[in-house]
Parts: C-alpha cells; structure tokens; sequence
C-alpha cells in the first residue's frame, strides 16, 4: 500500500525451481502419453501468459486408462500385501517432501495461489495426507470395518482447482491404501503439479496402471465417471457438477463419495476475543483467495459488536496484500481464471443491486493478470444471492443476529452444510453451538484446519463421504 | 381374523390406517386397496396413501427430529427397548397375521417375531455405542482437540423390503431411528398388515409421534416423491425393484440425498452388521485450540 509506512521490498521466489516444461503428457499405465483430446493451453492467472502445452484425454484414453488400472488393480495391486503397499506410499510422500519446494512453485505458477500458501500449507499437508495413509495400508482390519475389508476396484476422481495437489492426494493416498488403482482427472486449469505427481510415482517405482493422470475438461470427467470398468467414483467441486454425476452413477452400483460447495457460517459472539476473531475471518474468507469450499463466507456477528468488529475487521483487510503469487510478502494471489473472476464479480454485482454495501480494500492490483480486491459486504439480509450462493471467491457477508439460538437458525439456514466457525470464550457455548449447526466441520476459535486424521465432509448438498482419518476409509472400501 | 373355535361370534373387522404423526388417519386421498392372505383369502383394505400423505409424513419426521436427535442416547436406546417389549407383548397377533401374510406355518410365524424382537434389541443396544464405535478422537499435528462424533442425517424415506412384513421392515427402521433420524416408511404393498400393526405398538412404546411414521401403498407411486422431496435427507430403497432403484437414486441427486446402495434384498435372517447405522449417520469433526 502506497500510504503505508512499511513499505516490502518485493522477496520474489525464484520460477526456475518450477522446472516447467513446453509441454506435458498425460500418464497412462506407468508412461507418458499423447492424448487424443485438443491439447489444454496452461496459463499463468498471474500474467496471463502462456505456461505450457498440456495434452488433454480423448474418450478413447479413458477407456485406455480405466482398462490399465483393472489390470493393475486384478494383476498388482489388490493382490499385493499392505506392508508392501504401504511402502510405495511412504516412498510417494517422501518423494513429495523431497520436492516440495518444486511442487510448490509450480502450483503457484499453474494456480495463481501465493506462494506462502502453496509452501507451507498445500505441500506439506498433501505429503501428510501419504504419510497417514501409508499407515494405514498394512491395518486396515482395525479400521473398524471387519477384520478383511476388501477394495472396491478402479477408482474414477476428478478433483477441483482450487489446492491441486493437495486434493489429488486426499483421494489417492486413501484409494491406494486400501487397495485400489485409480484414474484421476485433474482441473482443466492446473494440471501440473498432478503429472509432476505421475513423476514421483515413476521414480517411487509404482506399478504401471496403478496411478493414471488423465487432464482435460468437464467432458472427460463425465466420460471418465461414467465408465462401466470403474467401480467408485470420488468427485471434488461444485455442487451443480455433483448432482449431475449422481444422476449419472444412479443405479450403475459405483460406490460414490462427494465433496461439493458451501456457504459457511462463521458466528462471533459478543465474548469472543475480538482481534483472535478477526484473525480468523480475514483467514476463513481470504485463504487461497476465498476458493475454498469450507471458506467462512458468512460472517454472523452478534449485533452489540458488530461495528466494533467490522471496524477491526477493514482495518486488518487493508493490510492484506494483493499481488504476485510468486511474491513471499503476498496474501492473496490471483483468482483463477478469468471465467471464475468474471463470476465473482457478477456475484458481488448482485450484492450491490440486492442492497448491501460493499466495502472494498483500497489495497493496489497488479496491471495484468486476473485478480479481485478483498471484498466485505454489510447489511446482507438472507434472502440475498451474496447470502445464500457459494462465491468462490474473497467476498464476504456479514449478517448479525442477537440470540444464540437466531445465530444457529440463521447458521442453518442454507442447503449446504461443509463447514462452520464459533467464535467465544466460552466453552460450553462452544459445544452447545457445535450440536446444533448442521455441519461437517465446526472450528471453534480457529478456522480452515485440516489434518489426514481429521475426517473432512458435508452434510445436505455440500456432498456426502469424508475424507481422512478412519471415517474416509469407508469410501475406499468394499463396506 | 377369524377364530375357528367360536364359529357363531363375528369377528371384529379391523380397519387399518396409517400412522402419521403419532395419530392413525385414513388417507387423504380417501383410496383404498384390498390386501389378501398368500391363500388369497381377503383380509383387509389397507390405506393406499397419496403424495399428500408423503408430504403430511415427512413434515411430522421433521417436526420430531429435533426431539428426537437431541434425546440422549440412553432415552432412545430405552425406547427402543421399550419397542421390544411390547412386540413380544403382542406375539401371537403378529405370527398370526404374518403367517397369514407370508403364508407361513404359526410356528415360522412365531420365529420370525422372535427374531424381529431380537433384532430391536440388538439395535437398543448401539443407540449409546454409535459414537464411541464410529466417532474419534483425531491425532492433528498441532496445538489443537479435534474430534469426530457421528449424528443423524435426518428424515429418512425408508421403502420396506416386500417378502419379509415384519422382520424386514424392523430389520430397515431399527437403524435408522437408533441413529437418531426420522422416518417415512412405506410398508410392503403385498404385506402391509404386520406394519401397521406395528405402527400401534410404536404408538404405545414412548416412541414420540412423528418418528417414525407408517404409509400404506405402492412404493412405485410413493417411492419418487420421497426421493424427490427436498426436506428428506436420505433415501433406502430396499423396497423397490432393480429399476425403480436406479431412478430413485437419479432423483435424490437433485438434493444430494444420502442414498444407502442395495444390490439385493438382504437375508434377513442374517446378523445385521453397521452398515445401516452408518449410511444414516455423518461424521461431523470440531476443532478447538488448545493452549494456556
């Protein structure tokens, strides 16, 4: 910010230990390939400039890649033992430690999330994700599913933009845990990091067919769910995708899990600490540029603090600061892609034409590339499309209410049901509040905390299926 | 039913009714359909119930569900024991109109109420084990509590298995209301009157109104409006044919319904394991910091 005081030399990190190629193959039974399918062009959200060439899935690939993984799941991997099983996976998780700071940066690049981010949540937490299921491969009798729970088969996943690598290993350290082989189809958007991965798995000696990366569109996600070799499919993204995948499965006897929007509330009672809770707004709803799906975008604050917080709240915004992914001192990188800001940005639209007023941080944005000011809209009243539909992006809502049983209803009041946030020093308001909402996940006093051991999920439309610890075995599993 | 030993006395003729709310009304719809003996000898006309009656049952699982979910675990599982006991109250009335239904002798008739009552208690048994069983304490790499506990999904639409009219429909509603949901039950069309004979001993069993709640009529016509409602939350389609099956799940996508995945009619005889308490269970996780 010009007016500030502390001004930040710019601390950028170094593109080059991206490793970016001119192009990159698809992985299809321990190779890669050339896709039949219109090759995607990866661009940097940042710049807009070209990344790199990626090779995109044709129908026929599909069926190529499910056929590789059946014969990996029948010939290799369900019949191997776990103790072995579970060696790849410590071997895949050390592999992505090994390069984390390569994934990390090409994340950023492919993504447009600041680096920060990438580095010391996305990574890390992604080679947790193998660590704790590689635990898992040699004792999943005491899962608490009998004592031989069996795999399902072929696993079909297709998996969001938002944390690439992060959600690639939320679904296929799990998969391969118990026993399946899977074909994973990343993000039209970011493709990158997940053929980085079809490397590791290379160099971890993976057999072939076991793990195959199929990049491309929404088509071939549809084709790839809709396959008759695959057993289970595992969906990561909007709701409105979710629900069309449903109906295509319907009937088929495919084990489905889903992992679709939100629109969480995050409730500030008048006892709470009030700068810990600004803390956790700005994180609940600025994260990775608030494309999160669990992101705290409804903020339901009682109404004796509420210009207080809101005060506080503008004052902590101003400081975020908007810019180069690359850049270490950044707080919130680039949205996505240009579709994803021109839908944020008629979303807000509608914020001002329903009546709200919009406050933004007068915070500079870079001259090119695709980026959004933090955004905080006041006076929402439910009915209002800011209040009800999933943004996805960093635009917040604040309602206020004056009981605790009106922050609850007003909590509830949405079709979804990922996450929620309870602000207040006091803890048997705490559980109290953590019954009631309908909910998968309640931070209390924190926000946006993921761990493999912690079971992550919706209720309602937000999706069904959790993912981590013993609770997101069961997806995996012949159960 | 009739009692060859006093061939002189009539019989009262039962009428039977659903069980909506805690109250039996008729249909709204006013319908009936005549429901026979597998010697296809008339027994009843059983309540063939509408979409209105789907709505007015859904909206009393609703009503209940709060009550219901936020009893204790003890006082469900009490109530559920409770089930139990007047079941094996009213034994021989239910081997007899089973064996009538499903043309059994009165001493199959007889096991099979035996291992419906049994089946009851065992799911009396998990109301205060669910959590400790599905739930966890999870081991997060920070300074933060965080656990997992299981809690009810919701209203559930339950279709009832078709052959088995009594151990099969205790063996799809015991699970669902030992989790702490909510239910429509559409009962066998064939078979319906053990159902709602059963309804009357839920209705004297301290289970609240609303509950569970026990529709008469054809699961082809019923079943899609369940799937389709937006305020039923999960859908077991044991009950239905194959194809019905498949575009029920089609349906429930519109609202991301949980929908428990049935190859088969089960063997009802068999030991039931947690499948049914998880499929209408989510997994919800808290986290709180920990620190001085």
């Amino acid at each position: 910010m010009t007016d500030s005081p502390w001004e930040y030399a710019p601390a950028p990190e170094s593109r080059d230990i991206a490793n970016l190629k001119p192009s990159y193959r698809m992985f299809v039974d321990g190779a890669f390939v050339d896709g039949g399918g219109e090759p995607l062009k990866s661009i940097n959200p940042a710049t807009e400039e070209l990344l790199t060439e990626v090779s995109s899935a044709a129908e026929s690939d599909v069926d190529d890649a499910v056929r590789a993984a059946r014969r990996a799941f029948e010939h290799t991997w369900s019949t191997m033992p776990g103790r072995e099983r579970a060696k790849y996976l410590f071997r895949i998780a050390r592999l992505i430690q090994e390069r984390a700071r390569e994934l990390a940066v090409l994340e950023s690049l492919d993504n447009g999330k600041p680096i920060n981010e990438s580095r010391d949540a996305d990574i890390p937490t992604a080679a947790a994700h193998f660590f704790h299921h590689a635990g898992w491969a040699d004792k999943l009798g005491y899962a608490g599913y009998g004592p031989d729970p069996r795999p399902l088969g072929v696993a079909a996943q297709v998996i969001p933009w938002n944390f690439p690598l992060l959600m690639l290993a939320w679904k296929i350290a799990p998969a391969l845990a118990c026993g399946n082989t899977v074909v994973l189809k990343p993000a039209e958007t970011t493709p990158l990091t997940a053929l980085v991965f079809a490397e590791i798995c290379q160099q971890a000696g993976l057999p072939p067919g076991v793990v195959n990366i199929l990049p491309g569109a929404g088509d071939v996600g549809a084709a790839l769910v809709a396959h008759p070799g695959v057993d289970k499919v595992a969906f990561t993204g909007s709701t409105e995708v979710g629900k069309q995948i449903q109906r295509s499965v319907a009937g088929s006897g495919k084990k489905l899990t889903l992992e679709l929007g939100g629109k969480a509330a995050n409730i500030v009672f008048d006892d709470a600490p009030l700068d810990q809770a600004v803390e956790g707004i700005v994180n609940g709803i600025f994260f990775n540029q608030g494309h999160v799906c669990c992101a705290g975008s409804r903020l339901l604050v009682q109404e004796s603090i509420a210009d207080e917080l809101l005060e506080k709240l503008r004052v902590r915004v101003r400081t975020l600061r908007v810019g180069d992914p690359l850049d270490k001192n950044t707080d919130v990188g680039a949205i996505n892609s240009a579709e994803q800001l021109t839908k944020i940005t008629e979303l807000a639209a509608s914020g001002d034409a329903e009546g709200a007023q919009r406050w933004t941080s007068p915070c500079p944005l870079p001259g090119r590339g695709f980026f959004f000011s933090p955004t905080v809209f006041s006076d929402v009243q439910q009915s209002m499309r800011i209040a009800r539909e999933e943004i996805f992006g960093p635009v917040l809502s604040v309602l206020t209410f004056r009981t605790p049983a009106e922050a609850i209803a007003k909590a509830n009041n949405t079709p979804y049901g990922l996450s929620a946030g309870i602000w207040t020093e006091k803890g048997s308001r705490i559980l109290w509040a953590a019954q009631r909402l309908r909910a998968g996940v309640v931070w209390a006093n924190t926000f946006n905390r993921f761990d493999p051991t912690a079971p992550f999920g919706g209720y309602q439309e937000s999706g069904f299926g959790r993912e981590g610890g013993r609770a997101g075995l069961e997806a995996y599993l012949d159960v | 039913m009739s009692d060859d030993r006093t061939p002189e006395r009539l019989a009262v003729a039962k009428t039977y009714k659903l069980y909506i709310g805690g109250a039996f009304p008729r249909s709204e719809s006013g319908r009936v359909y005549p429901v026979h003996a597998a010697d296809g000898t008339f027994l009843a006309n059983a309540a063939h119930a509408s979409r209105k009656d789907v709505r007015d049952a859904v909206a009393a699982a609703r009503k209940a569900f709060g009550g219901w979910s936020g009893a204790t675990a003890y006082n469900r599982g009490q109530v559920l024991f409770r089930i139990a006991e007047m079941l094996e109250g009213r034994r021989d009335q239910f081997a007899a109109e089973i064996a009538a239904a499903e043309g059994l002798s009165r001493k199959q008739g007889r096991s099979t109420v035996d291992a419906s009552v049994d089946r009851m208690v065992w799911y009396a048994g998990w109301t205060d084990k669910i959590s400790m069983v599905l739930g966890a304490a999870n081991p997060v790499a920070g300074p933060y509590f965080s656990f997992s506990v299981p809690e009810p999904t919701g209203v559930v639409g339950v279709l009832a298995p078709p052959e088995s009219a009594l151990l099969g429909l205790i063996s799809v509603v015991a699970p669902v209301i030992a989790a702490g949901n909510t239910c429509v039950v559409v009962a066998s069309a064939d078979r319906p009157l053990p159902a709602v004979t059963f309804a009357e001993v839920l209705a004297t069993s301290d289970l609240p109104g609303g509950v569970v709640n026990v529709l008469t009529g054809r699961a082809a016509e019923l079943g899609p409006w369940l799937a389709a409602h937006a305020d039923v939350n999960a859908l077991d389609p044991t009950g239905a044919p194959g194809p019905l099956r498949a575009e029920l799940a089609q349906a429930a996508a519109d609202t991301v319904k949980r929908v428990l995945p049935v190859r088969d009619e089960p063997d009802w005889t068999r030991e039931p394991d947690l499948q049914r308490l998880r499929a209408f269970t989510e997994i919800k996780t808290v986290w709180h910091p920990v620190g001085t």
